[in-house]
């Protein structure tokens, strides 16, 4: 298994993250899913990573960005890998 | 010993010394998250690997009491497994077993194919594992094997003690 290039943060049923998560299968992202707790105090390890306990957060290795909250997610993902991205 | 007959589990064909590890996939739990990982690319050295039954049952506390006792998560990688979803092996993690992480096999298709399972009296629907202990070298070969014969049975920890002495420096 190589180590997919997007690490997405996400709690099981989360809509956001759902949200994040079509939008990763539509540019065919490969990606791998960290799930975690409900309450915000079980969460260090995406304070640890993005700065805050939100999810989804993602990690982007092949751009180096570290990202929260799913529009700011969304839009960074159609705008560098949807149609007319970088 | 008690002066009633201890319940024998039947004859099973389990992965034993020398096989290699079957590889698998599932939800392995830390501390602070779960993420599909293949065991054959968690192992990358000696490994323990201790199938227990569900979380909560007094089997797994001794167990994990055991691997706590006897610091073995300080000489090489330790992975439990159980049919115990996610949610309930990071509360057990929060209690015991530092620095463990945990499989977590809720359809035991895993406990199937390793030859652990056992269809537990009066939980219908539930397949259970047998506490078992392998021990793998880092190209998951079966150093060391015990697969628990009776119910309840508990391993032998100076047994492994010894066994991981052998692989570990």
């Amino acid at each position: 298994m190589t180590e997919p290039q997007i690490t997405l943060y996400r709690l099981q049923a989360c809509p956001y993250c759902e949200r994040v998560v079509r939008v990763l299968n539509e540019f065919g992202l490969e990606y791998r899913s960290r799930y975690v707790e409900p309450m915000h105090s079980e969460r260090n390890v995406v304070k640890r990573v993005s700065g805050a306990r939100s999810v989804p957060a993602i990690v982007d290795r092949e751009t180096g960005v570290t990202m929260s909250e799913s529009a700011n997610i969304v839009e960074y993902l159609e705008g560098t890998y949807g149609e007319g991205g970088a | 010993m008690p002066d009633f007959d201890v319940v024998s589990l039947p004859e099973t064909d389990h992965v034993a010394e020398d096989d290699t590890a079957p590889d698998f996939t599932r939800p392995l739990v830390n501390e602070e998250y779960w993420e599909d990982r293949a065991l054959g690319e968690v192992v990358d050295g000696p490994t323990l690997l201790v199938f227990h039954p569900m979380d909560g049952a007094f089997q797994g506390t001794y167990l994990y009491n055991t691997i706590d006792d006897h610091g073995w998560a300080d000489d090489l990688d330790v992975l439990g497994l159980s049919i115990s979803s996610p949610y309930a092996h990071k509360r057990l993690l929060a209690e015991r077993g530092e620095g463990v992480r945990i499989f977590s096999d809720p359809g035991a298709g895993v406990i199937e194919e390793y030859g652990v399972a056992h269809d537990i009296d009066g939980m219908t629907g539930i397949t259970e594992s047998r506490p078992a202990v392998f021990l793998l070298d880092g190209d998951r070969t079966v150093e060391y094997a015990w697969i628990a014969s009776e119910h309840p049975e508990f391993p032998d920890a100076d047994a492994i003690d010894d066994a991981i002495g052998r692989l570990v420096d």
